[in-house]
């Protein structure tokens, strides 16, 4: 019987400890799942929410903007993030805008060249120009880095581009913002585009990459609040028919300024007019 | 209980969590199928290995080939092996048979911490160490030479240490009837030691390979995940793991039924692999491991 004491005193803790974490006490959850860009801005949202309301827990899982357009449309979550405008066939839905993101392109900060218009953006990235000598830099094959596809922050640089993702002719295909940051960061020929808020706290933590202007336009975040920047994308949440009134509430306080410092700390742009 | 009854109730429960971990794979495979129906439905099927490109979210012009991503599967697979089975084999003759007592405890040491790396870590690792290496030599760098580098320093410990311990487990009046007839140690070793282990040596290799075709985290990062049939190794090269790992979490009802039916590709694939190559083995008298 003692052989079998530790087995059974790990069982019994096991047991025991289950009922820690964070339970609320009448068990009103809120379940928001969707784009791996807004989630961030969710998630300490939730966090300071639920110090103020302590009967509510919040639930924020990533996943990608298809996942939060579907879980909203089937109700698996009460609210969907996105990190793009809804398209037409989406109308069920209605969106909320929280914030705002830009989608820039990066190159190695030993890359001379600061600027591109959006032509040379489309010959880049179609393969039509394949060195950056022709575009001002130094020699040096382009390795051109796209993201995956479905991905949020694909379809709105193929928007800004006319693209069809088709005629993307890349030489590295990447997934998350990371995966882009350090593609760029390690090949000083190397070009990629993603979230401003990615890009910009990375650099200023000594990443080697550059933003770089599109159309004379330089990528901050404050060319993304005044309008100016031409690849932007709004940063929502959709919910789908009557809402319960927890999530309700949430939707109020994620479109309040109580959470703009948590937006700018993101290093996205709260919505100036509301 | 009587003993005869306390047999009866092990055999049991042992029976019944064989065939449960036995019906999991079923299910699983099951699963997979229904997920994929509605692609095989709408008459993808042939088209999944005559397509050219793989562009499931193409408005203007959709297609699914598989095929370059079941050819770079293959090959990330067979050149990690290729690099880890015989460092790994080298790497536990020299720990049973030649290495002093503390360079032997600590290497076994250093390939058990091996083992114990996350892949995802070693991933990024290998996109900030090795991808720059690689394109000083043939940009991109994230390429097949990448990936089949990176996945091999994840296969090294599981061939490594199956070996050593085949190895070790070689009966010593074999080793001491070599030494009695003068035979030298390196003879030894490669014509007593290493026969006599090869069963054990065989599961190792057999683990590495299944292993390798399922790495996902790691290759995802260092790929270069591009669908198309590597004209060198410095190409950059999408399996299919990595195709699933990208895109499963963005993708549409139909794409996503694409990807379940190609989990579904690798798994009969993975399935007729072990297949054939346990019943290859079973033609061996090999000592029980």
């Amino acid at each position: 019987m003692m052989r079998y004491l530790p087995i059974l005193l790990a069982c019994v803790s096991l047991v025991a400890l289950s009922g820690c974490g964070r339970e609320s006490e009448d068990g009103q959850t809120v379940v928001l799942t969707g784009s791996s860009t807004v989630a961030p801005v969710a998630t300490d949202a939730a966090k300071r929410y639920e110090e103020s309301h302590p009967g509510v827990r919040i639930d924020v899982q990533s996943g990608g903007s298809s996942r939060g357009i579907a879980d909203a449309m089937s109700g698996l979550a009460d609210l969907g993030m996105i990190s793009r405008a809804l398209k037409p066939e989406e109308s069920e839905l209605r969106s909320h805008r929280i914030a705002m993101d830009g989608v820039c392109v990066i190159v190695n900060s030993g890359n001379p060249v600061s600027d591109l218009t959006k032509e040379q953006l489309v010959d880049i990235y179609t393969g039509k120009v394949e060195i950056w000598s022709d575009l001002g830099g130094g020699d040096g094959e382009i390795v051109v880095a796209s993201k995956a596809e479905g991905r949020a922050t694909l379809e709105v640089f193929l928007g800004y581009t006319g693209l069809d993702s088709a005629d993307i002719a890349a030489d590295v295909i990447v997934g998350e913002n990371q995966h882009a940051i350090k593609t760029v960061a390690g090949n000083v020929n190397s070009i990629a585009y993603v979230s401003i808020g990615a890009a910009a706290s990375e650099a200023a933590a000594g990443t080697p990459i550059k933003l770089i202007a599109c159309d004379g336009v330089a990528a901050t975040t404050e060319a993304v609040a005044k309008g100016t920047f031409p690849i932007t994308r709004p940063l929502q949440v959709v919910s789908h028919g009557e809402l319960k009134p927890e999530a309700k509430e949430f939707l109020d306080f994620l479109q309040s300024r109580e959470i703009d410092d948590i937006i700018e700390g993101h290093l996205y742009v709260p919505v100036p007019d509301r | 209980m009587s003993r005869f009854r306390i047999d009866k109730a092990v055999e049991f429960v042992l029976g019944l969590l064989a065939i449960i971990s036995g019906g999991l794979v079923l299910l699983v495979v099951w699963f997979l199928f229904q997920g994929a129906k509605p692609a095989l439905d709408s008459g993808i099927l042939l088209r999944l290995f005559t397509d050219e490109f793989w562009q499931p979210g193409s408005a203007r012009d959709p297609q699914f080939a598989l095929v370059p991503m079941l050819v770079a599967s293959f090959l990330v697979t067979i050149l990690a092996t290729a690099l880890a089975v015989p460092v790994g084999i080298a790497g536990a003759v020299f720990h049973r048979f030649y290495a002093p007592g503390w360079i032997a405890k600590w290497n076994y040491r250093l390939m058990e911490l091996l083992a114990g790396i996350p892949s995802v870590v070693l991933g990024f690792w290998g996109l900030m160490v090795i991808v720059p290496i690689v394109n000083r030599f043939q940009p991109p760098g994230q390429s097949l030479l990448a990936a089949g580098l990176v996945l091999a320093l994840m296969l090294l410990p599981i061939v490594a240490l199956t070996s050593q311990a085949a190895l070790q487990s070689v009966p010593g009046e074999q080793l001491q009837a070599a030494a009695g007839l003068g035979i030298g140690r390196a003879r030894t070793v490669w014509c007593i030691a290493i026969p006599a282990a090869r069963g054990g040596i065989g599961s190792g290799i057999l683990l590495a390979l299944a292993r390798a075709i399922g790495e996902t985290l790691v290759v995802v990062m260092v790929c270069g995940n591009i669908a198309q049939i590597p004209d060198s190794i410095f190409d950059p090269v999408r399996p299919i793991t990595s195709t699933i790992a990208l895109e499963m979490g963005y993708a549409t009802a139909s794409h996503k039924a694409l990807l379940y039916a190609a989990g579904l590709v690798l798994v009969i694939l993975i399935g007729l692999l072990v297949g054939w190559l346990s019943f290859r083995r079973s033609g061996d008298h090999v000592a029980v491991n």
